[in-house]
């Protein structure tokens, strides 16, 4: 019960996009299409799910302060916190080299869709975030980790595939000029936001 | 390149020491400090080539700090330690770096960076380390760097990656000052923590200020959405006044 609380609340009420902001220059960037915006979507969402957990593990058993006592007592003081960002971040760097190679041997077609989003996602603040908040969370175990990895990637993705729609359906509305392009998708994205808060105090 | 035209090394220390020099100086030959085209470097993004509002990068991050100016004001000037000093060292490596590898060089250079930024905030400004929480750390992550390496230090000489690092850096920070600005001040009526709209009683009686004449707080500019919407609002502003950034569609 827990877990389905916590999958829905990482999906609507602490949406990446619209409670964080994460991930919003590839969300305005790639979201002029929608079938572009599927293809990025479901890349952040594997990712994520993928690292969230890895990143888990190494957060608990080698980077917290006492995280490294199954090496014996005498590592019990170490605490390598302060090393948390580069290891996240070379994590997902290489999780996504990895990710990358894997889609190109075994589905060749989800790897053409994907393109060449999949090497853009190390560079997306969500799926950092996505480490760095499940740090601050503290989840007891891993399965915590994976569900919010799984729900923050498909919260992503409802967002990205909601503003790749109207951005498609904008291009034939009457906009003031200057407020053309990028600044009506700011000011969209906030109404959206506005809508997102109504899940806000959603409990199951 | 004129040093290799007009003296010849004699011993191979001399010529090491010329070298050294041309690869210091390779890209800015004999130019002024502060040269018409330097100055441009600097100044062009705070206005024509805005990291935020033209150039679509480092918005993540720009936004979800933006209540209070405090947080603001300490991120920009984070980022402008963190990107003039990785523009510096990507600059000088960019000879050296095989291209494959590029990316996750520059994640380590900037990664580092973040570090030593964080551990200072920790140190010395606890209380805003709490309030920036993950935000520092997604200065890893934030395209505005990336791009920028990936732009203008990868392809530049080490000063002119300095002024651009400092320059960028700065257009981002004045976005996000300019938004916090307006967050704090409609959303809490106080700037940095100082009550300037007066002070606000449990009764109109007890209220000082603008307060006294029944003037109530825009809680809503606290909330996230109003962020997405203030720059959407900056970017309208701008673009009116600056019409050739106007976008086709």
């Amino acid at each position: 019960m827990d877990l389905i609380n916590l999958f829905v609340k990482s999906i609507f009420i602490e949406n990446m996009i619209f409670a964080y902001f994460l991930g919003m220059c590839s969300y305005l960037a790639v979201s002029k299409t929608v079938k572009t915006a599927v293809g990025l979507g479901l890349a952040v969402i594997f990712v994520l799910l993928i690292t969230v957990p890895v990143n888990y593990l190494l957060d608990n058993y080698l980077l917290q302060p006492g995280a490294l006592s199954w090496l014996g007592s005498e590592f019990a003081s170490v605490d390598l916190s302060f090393l948390s960002f580069i290891m996240f971040i070379a994590v997902i760097a290489s999780m996504v080299q990895l990710v990358e190679m894997i889609v190109e041997k075994f589905a060749p077609a989800l790897y053409g869709s994907l393109g060449i989003f999949l090497p853009l996602i190390a560079v997306n603040c969500a799926i950092l975030g996505g480490s760095l908040f499940m740090q601050q969370k503290d989840f007891s175990g891993i399965e915590g980790a994976a569900v919010y990895g799984l729900g923050s990637g498909i919260g992503w993705f409802l967002a990205i595939l909601a503003i790749a729609a109207i951005r498609e359906k904008i291009a034939y509305s009457n906009v003031p000029a200057p407020l053309k392009g990028l600044g009506i998708t700011f000011i969209i994205t906030g109404l959206m936001a506005i809508g997102f808060m109504s899940f806000m105090g959603i409990k199951l | 390149m004129s040093l290799e035209k007009n003296q010849k090394p004699q011993t191979a220390e001399e010529k090491k020491k010329s070298e050294m020099l041309l690869f210091l100086s390779s890209s800015e030959e004999k130019e002024h400090f502060l040269s018409k085209a330097n100055r441009k470097i600097l100044k062009d993004p705070l206005d024509d080539n805005n990291p935020i509002t033209v150039q679509v990068l480092g918005i993540c991050s720009a936004l979800a700090i933006t209540v209070q100016l405090k947080p603001a004001i300490v991120m920009s000037l984070a980022v402008v330690f963190v990107m003039a000093f990785s523009n510096v060292i990507i600059s000088l490596l960019r000879n050296s770096i095989p291209s494959r590898i590029r990316i996750i060089v520059q994640l380590v250079v900037v990664a580092s960076m973040v570090i030593l930024v964080d551990q200072i905030l920790k140190a010395y400004a606890f209380d805003v380390s709490k309030q920036l929480s993950i935000f520092i750390g997604l200065i890893i992550t934030n395209c505005i760097i990336m791009g920028r390496l990936e732009a203008f230090a990868l392809g530049n000489g080490v000063y002119k990656s300095f002024l651009d690092g400092i320059g960028n850096a700065a257009g981002y920070g004045l976005i996000l000052i300019i938004v916090a600005f307006f967050r704090e001040l409609f959303g809490s009526g106080k700037l940095l923590g100082y009550e300037i709209l007066g002070h606000k009683g449990v009764t109109l009686a007890e209220s000082t200020g603008l307060y006294a004449l029944g003037y109530e707080d825009n809680g809503f500019f606290l909330l996230s959405p109003m962020a997405l919407i203030v720059v959407g609002v900056l970017i309208w502003i701008q673009r009116a006044r600056n019409r050739k950034l106007i976008e086709e569609n």
